[in-house]
């Protein structure tokens, strides 16, 4: 039972809520509003908040001038190719490991949780080496291909967690009614699954759309993702607030929106299940 | 459970997975361990042969190693330390009742979805310029004069625009570790006559225990491997190189391939042991 | 047709072996109700002819023909889930759909089976709803739904009532029953409620630890349990068990006499005790006994509902001779 609260408290509780959030915001809101600025208006002094003349100049010069719509497209390709390819990977194996446990099951998912925490710096020489080697630096098949491995044990971590709040005797009354294996997973277990499916793409396409490590080691003109557009501002650009405020926004903001629909998916996808 | 036939089924349909992580994981590491054993500076002659652990020796008596292991250990332990503190106090705070609950959530966990690149440029250049950044003027609004925060406090910045990135995912698994705890518990303590901080004390705090510690070590094993936030920022200058930085170095920047393999074993072994404690907890988690 | 003959099955999970090799024969039509405490393999061997586990040894017979490495769909089979188990993406329809769309069967006659197992259950009004939206009850008939348009040789039911509460229990009770009556099919019920097993089926098996303790019709298993473990499993209040003097008079190691079995008086008897808790049903009333032999011991007695005792009287017990059963040190039936 929760027990009534006075407005009063209620009322203290929100204001000190609302200060707490807008302060942790504020260098994507503040980022957000200077995309929109002139330059001058960008380093003006005392910062304007909202009183400037709204542009939006910013956009059209970083789209002219740096190509964005390559670096767009391989953000989209690499970070969606990659999802869709461990999803295919990792749907039989969660299904596997959730229905039809044996006694290494734990084991092999723990082992694949280790992969996951293998340093990349670590193994930075030899990829980048095979990379090279096979002709595959600065390709986007490539970086389809390493950041799905980097996500998988994530992606059959997640699936399995989700597999296993499906209660087993459904899946057998299906295999009771005739449904051969194909079909118990086509029609009965993805349409129950489809919520945590689709919850595990969304998580870890932010993942692979944020990732910076192999995306800036492997990656120079062809294949370069957004997270590359973006470290390319690191100077003399950076400088320009406005311009760079308007390339932050871009890599940004498809990202923030998606992230918002999967705030709960986070909890179980980066904690493995152990936080509920 | 289950008959001869799905268990073969089941064999089958989890090979690809376990058999392409087990091929990057092997093959990458198998390579590592080989370059750390031998001299291999790519545009100097190439694989020089066998030095055996010479490489191992070098790297810890480089006089970057140690500064960089300090670096190492106050960026994680700053970064944790904050972002454990204040994310405690968040989610607690977010728990209580208020108005528009569902938008303050929202704005709290935004910085985690922020490009770890677009996060440390953001910061280094709208905020810690010293001619235009933001806190520049905080500090001449109050007559202060303003921080050259990359060079003067490098490590701080960093360990700040860190903490920004990940405090957000602290809050947030806090957050629903505390909407688990029973309100019953807490009234029953409140009825035993516990007042707010020995309920904090007594019950909220040993609740969130094992939460703190999932984050303590996920976080670790991520903020071990902190890479863009340095490279778009100091470039590992100004005492900032971290072993993960230190490592990147030899291995792309000066091509000591042999050298850093090295490194690179010393950094798999210090992830393996914080991934050891983890996986205890995930893996108890499991047998229930 | 559905009779099922499982001959020297044995179930192994690993080096523990759940059920030694084991013989019972099902007849067609017959309704069949496995008993037992829980973790005694009742669910398992239900399994096991279901064919959701592999047999670690034997052979499932089904009219005859060696069914023991034949995959569940094909046994004939239709079960019914302690959850349920319905999907809860497809609607009420589609769910008892379900096993005729995997049979191929063509839409007309798929049609038709729906509509009369929707008549029969009562379900007609909620064949667009999903799962989620029935209670526990429809949830239930939904999934008995499922199972009769299949048409299979024989029902297997793995504790369906224990999701109910007490009233639905009764009334699901009944309707199994006459479902049975009127389809005329074999059925296998696994329970562990012994009231469920003497009310509803045609053969009680009793299991305990994989083993059958004894096969037989309620009235026969209620008349002369072949051992002390049947005798406590079966009946209502529990039988009462001495040991001691009273059972070495008797010529045995232990002796039961049922609740119903004792007569009561407020003048002499027997036994001689003090009453403790009264258990007034209206019909009924169950009186606790505690014998001033050893006041630590509670006996049951079934009095009429009209019997009054209060906390503390002193009653007299006397068994009805004819009705007392006797066991040997080793738990079974003396002759």
């Amino acid at each position: 039972m929760a027990r009534a609260v006075t407005n009063q408290r209620k009322a203290l509780n929100t204001a000190l809520a609302w200060i707490v959030g807008l302060a942790i915001f504020f260098p994507i809101l503040w980022t957000i509003l200077t995309s929109f600025k002139t330059e001058a208006d960008a380093i003006a002094n005392p910062p304007i908040l909202f009183a400037f003349d709204w542009t939006l100049e910013n956009y059209s010069e970083v789209m002219e001038r740096s190509n964005y719509g390559r670096f767009l497209s391989n953000s989209i390709l690499i970070a969606g190719g990659s999802t869709i390819l461990g999803i295919i990977i990792a749907v039989p194996a969660a299904w596997s490991m959730a229905f039809v446990p044996s006694r290494r099951t734990k084991d092999i998912l723990l082992w694949m949780l280790s992969t996951k925490m293998l340093p990349a710096v670590g193994v930075l020489y030899p990829i980048y080496l095979l990379c090279i080697r096979l002709g595959v630096l600065d390709n986007r098949l490539a970086m389809v291909v390493i950041l799905m491995l980097i996500n998988l044990p994530i992606i059959v971590w997640m699936l399995y967690t989700y597999f296993k709040e499906i209660p087993g005797e459904i899946l057998e009354a299906a295999r009771m009614d005739g449904a051969s294996l194909k079909e118990e997973i086509l029609y009965v277990l993805t349409p129950m699954a489809i919520p945590g499916i689709a919850s595990t793409l969304l998580l870890n396409f932010i993942l692979a759309w944020n990732e910076a490590f192999w995306t800036l080691n492997l990656t120079s003109v062809d294949a370069a993702p957004l997270t590359q557009f973006i470290a390319s501002y690191s100077s003399p650009e950076g400088l320009f607030f406005a311009k760079l405020s308007a390339a932050s926004t871009m890599a940004i903001a498809p990202i923030l929106i998606l992230g918002w629909f999967s705030q709960k998916q986070l909890v179980r996808g980066l904690t493995f299940g152990a936080v509920k | 459970m289950a008959t001869q036939h799905s268990r073969s089924a089941a064999r089958i349909m989890m090979a690809p997975a376990v058999f392409l992580l087990l091929v990057w994981m092997l093959v990458p590491l198998c390579m590592t361990l080989w370059f750390s054993v031998r001299d291999f500076r790519p545009l100097r002659g190439g694989d020089l042969g066998f030095v055996g652990l010479e490489n191992f020796g070098r790297f810890v008596s480089s006089s970057a190693f140690w500064p960089a292991v300090a670096t190492t250990l106050v960026i994680v332990g700053g970064v944790l330390l904050i972002s454990i503190v204040l994310g405690v106090m968040l989610a607690i705070l977010l728990d209580q009742p208020m108005w528009g609950q569902g938008v303050v959530r929202i704005l709290v966990i935004a910085p985690f979805f922020v490009m770890p690149t677009v996060s440390a440029l953001v910061w280094k250049n709208m905020f810690m310029d010293p001619v235009n950044g933001v806190f520049s003027y905080i500090w001449q609004f109050f007559g202060a004069d303003p921080v050259v925060w990359l060079s003067e406090m490098p490590v701080f910045s960093i360990i700040m625009i860190v903490s920004w990135q990940w405090l957000p995912f602290a809050t947030l698994i806090l957050l629903t570790a505390i909407q688990s705890l029973d309100s019953e518990q807490l009234e029953a303590a409140e009825m035993d006559g516990a007042g707010p901080l020995s309920r904090f004390g007594f019950i909220t705090l040993p609740h969130l225990s094992r939460a703190i510690t999932i984050v303590i070590l996920i976080q670790t094993i991520f903020l071990l491997a902190v890479f863009a936030e340095i490279f778009v920022t100091t470039g590992g200058a100004f005492g900032t190189r971290t072993l993960t930085y230190l490592i990147y170095q030899r291995v792309l920047e000066s091509q000591n391939v042999g050298l850093g393999s090295a490194g690179g074993v010393y950094a798999i072994i210090l992830a393996n042991i914080v991934a050891i404690f983890l996986m205890r907890i995930v893996g108890k988690n499991l047998d229930k | 047709m559905g009779r099922i003959t499982l001959d020297k099955v044995r179930k192994a999970f690993g080096d523990v072996e759940v059920i030694p090799p084991l013989d019972l024969t099902i007849d067609d039509g017959e309704f069949v109700v496995f008993v037992g405490p829980s973790g005694c393999g009742k669910s398992t061997l239900l399994r096991l002819i279901a064919g959701l586990e592999d047999v670690s040894g034997g052979q499932i017979r089904i009219d005859g023909n060696d069914a023991t490495m034949v995959p569940p769909a094909k046994r004939g089979l239709a079960m019914v889930f302690q959850s349920y188990a319905l999907y809860p993406h497809m609607s009420v329809r589609k769910n008892i759909a379900f096993p005729m769309r995997m049979a191929g069967i063509d839409q007309a006659e798929q049609d038709r089976r729906i509509e009369s197992a929707a008549k029969a259950l009562n379900l007609t009004d909620y064949l667009d709803r999903r799962p989620g939206q029935l209670s526990g009850g429809q949830r239930q008939r939904v999934a008995i739904g499922r199972a009769i348009v299949r048409e299979p040789a024989a029902f297997l039911f793995d504790e369906p009532l224990s999701n109910l509460d007490a009233a639905l229990r009764h009334g699901m009770r009944l309707e199994i029953s006459e479902l049975h009556k009127r389809l005329d099919t074999t059925m296998i019920y696994v329970t562990h409620d012994q009231v469920e097993a003497m009310t509803m089926a045609d053969k009680i098996v009793v299991l305990q630890a994989g083993v059958i303790e004894q096969v037989g019709s309620p009235l026969e298993l209620y008349r002369k349990p072949r051992n002390a473990f049947v005798a406590g499993f079966i009946g209502s209040p529990t039988m009462n068990m001495l040991t001691g003097e009273d059972a070495a008079k008797r010529g045995a190691d232990t002796i039961g006499i049922r609740p119903e079995h004792v007569t009561i008086s407020t003048t002499d008897g027997t036994w001689k005790g003090t009453v403790g808790v009264a258990e007034h049903l209206g019909s009924d009333t169950f009186l606790h006994i505690h014998p001033d032999s050893d006041p630590s011991k509670t006996m049951t007695v079934r009095v009429d509902g009209e019997f009054t005792a209060h906390h503390g009287d002193t009653v007299w017990l006397t068994p009805q001779e004819e009705h007392i059963h006797k066991f040997d040190a080793q738990g079974l039936r003396i002759k």
